[in-house]
């Protein structure tokens, strides 16, 4: 899983699908996605209605993230793609491979080497730096979407910011389970003005939007929204002042670089009850194991493995 | 109750509501003082709802005016203020309280959040002061607190109805809009919740106006009232006069309609 990483990958003009424009859409297409990101850009969390298009994969599997993608990328850009933090996913892969095929762009599984990252669900762990592009995939844009069925009264609310009904959500958390228990898609409020869905990146990754020197765009292809935050934004996120906001902690590092820093994935190893604990950051676990970096043992980590007699028992 | 010298609250003139060409009300006028509640009754199609509507700024009618003494900066036209003053009025000055508690409720989320709702729209952060203002608002409508964190749709109708008036007086408002508050209840629960609402509404000062085709519920609630028939106002005057003393042919009608048990 990691032995791969690391690779910067140029693909030659040869694997490039001539058949198609440069990175799939056509150029008014492209024209328009980019006004629509400008505006975006220029109202930090303002959803941007833009005309999405049919693309060559289905709704949910990335199709927002990949109009803004396509729309911003040149030949010179080096492109990276993940998947809920991984290069090596599914989705990551035929991504990264679609725009290799169809803009033959230079792709990268190093977060530092790329200019554009497209991502699902995810924010690096190694810090963004200026210059680069941060694309977003937006299953749905609307905060206040199942607070408020209707669109017409959205709209409304955004428009004179009243956003009293999302802590609502945060209060029948409290009520319910003693604490915020919303993990991904945590609401935050952009530039002191905008309610913004993050996206389902996981709570852990809202401090890194905030003031990020990165741009981060937004793009939704079911619901036909663009949003954006531009480098160092505040993105704040909402709260009670008795319960702020905090994010996910684990007992455990890495099994496999010993990161104590990062968001770790829980995966099952046996059938006996065996897990541990990764980094969901591929590339970033494997440039720590690459500096040396070791996890401890999982057969080492208390209470890793359930005493045999207790499952022979509840069998 | 009303005197020469005192601002009224609310002043409708010449309120006038057509939908396309037909008459939805015609031509209305009156104050509301200060810790008054006017009763509108009338056969169904008479307007009242139109006109409630109209002057709760629900809907913008064809013509006339609707005055209201804001508390920042006195006599306003409701429909002179922008969208954004006007829906923060709503939900902070005002109450709206619906026949059916679903339209005035949310009935995905707990009665403590629903009551709470207003609270946080106006800036409340401490979630355990909204919480207490929660469970003192339910217990203040007689509710069970140990039940505010069940969801609307487990309450009985009488209980949903408590829940939505403590939901709309939390916020301390001066001026209640009731339509049939009391609809779809039975007798008992009705008469306890009347007992109940004019309870509140003398402890409070509270101003009302209150829509009904029940002749019993606006004598129990209602300092004045307005008689309406095809949109027009055919006789107003103080509750027990007009209900005991009708003047109008219509009025007459209407309380010799009224059933005896």
């Amino acid at each position: 899983m990691q032995d791969q990483t690391n690779t910067s990958t140029s693909h030659s003009i040869d694997e490039t699908d001539h058949g198609y424009n440069f990175a799939y859409l056509d150029e008014q297409t492209k024209r328009m996605i980019r006004r629509s990101i400008l505006k975006a850009v220029a109202i930090p969390g303002y959803q941007v209605p833009f005309g999405s298009r049919e693309m060559p994969l289905p709704y949910g599997w990335g199709t927002g993230g990949i109009q803004v993608t396509a729309s911003i990328i040149g030949p010179e850009d080096t492109l990276k793609v993940i998947d809920q933090g991984a290069d090596d996913t599914t989705n990551a892969v035929s991504i990264r491979r679609f725009f290799a095929h169809t803009a033959g762009v230079a792709t990268t599984e190093t977060t530092g080497d790329a200019t554009v990252i497209q991502t699902r669900h995810r924010i690096p762990e190694t810090p963004l730096t200026p210059g680069q592009i941060l694309v977003y995939q937006v299953p749905i844009p609307e905060p206040l979407r199942w607070l408020e069925p209707r669109e017409s009264e959205t709209r409304k609310m955004h428009a004179l910011k009243e956003y009293g009904i999302m802590y609502v959500r945060l209060y029948e958390d409290i009520s319910r389970f003693g604490h915020i228990s919303t993990a991904y898609d945590y609401p935050v409020i952009v530039n002191g003005r905008y309610l913004m869905r993050p996206s389902p990146i996981p709570k852990f990754d809202n401090p890194k939007m905030d003031n990020n020197p990165a741009l981060q765009l937004f793009g939704a292809g079911r619901e036909k929204r663009i949003y954006a935050v531009p480098p160092y934004t505040e993105v704040k996120s909402l709260d009670f002042r008795d319960y702020p906001f905090q994010i996910q902690k684990w007992e455990d590092s890495c099994a496999l670089c010993g990161a104590a820093d990062s968001f770790l994935d829980e995966i099952i190893i046996d059938d006996q009850g065996g897990r541990m604990f990764v980094c969901s950051d591929s590339h970033y676990c494997g440039e720590r194991q690459d500096a040396g970096h070791r996890g401890r043992d999982p057969s080492e980590m208390p209470d890793a493995t359930p005493n045999p007699t207790d499952i022979a028992e509840t069998a | 109750m009303m005197q020469e010298t005192e601002i009224p609250l609310l002043r409708v003139s010449r309120l006038t509501h057509y939908y396309d060409y037909i008459v939805g009300c015609r031509n209305v006028s009156f104050d509301l003082y200060p810790g008054e509640v006017l009763g509108i009754v009338g056969e169904s199609g008479s307007g009242k709802s139109t006109l409630l509507n109209c002057i709760s700024a629900r809907m913008e009618p064809t013509g006339g005016s609707v005055e209201y003494d804001t508390r920042a900066e006195g006599m306003r036209d409701l429909f002179g203020l922008t969208e954004a003053e006007r829906r923060m009025l709503m939900r902070t000055d005002w109450g709206f309280v619906h026949q059916n508690p679903r339209d005035g409720l949310r009935m995905s989320v707990s009665a403590g959040a629903n009551i709470g709702e207003r609270l946080m729209a106006v800036g409340a952060r401490v979630y355990e002061d909204i919480r207490e203002s929660s469970a003192d608002w339910l217990s203040r409508v007689e509710f069970d607190t140990e039940r505010m964190d069940h969801l609307p749709s487990t309450f009985s109708g009488g209980m949903q109805q408590r829940v939505q008036i403590a939901r709309n007086l939390v916020t301390g408002p001066r001026l209640i809009f009731m339509d049939e508050p009391t609809g779809g209840l039975d007798v008992s629960v009705q008469a306890r919740l009347l007992d109940l609402l004019r309870e509140l509404v003398d402890d409070l000062g509270l101003s009302a106006i209150l829509v009904t085709h029940d002749l019993a519920v606006a004598r129990l609630l209602s300092h004045r009232l307005m008689v309406m028939r095809g949109g027009e106002v055919v006789e107003t005057g103080l509750t027990d006069q007009v209900l005991d003393d009708p003047q109008h042919p219509y009025s007459q009608l209407l309380v010799s309609s009224v059933l005896q048990a």
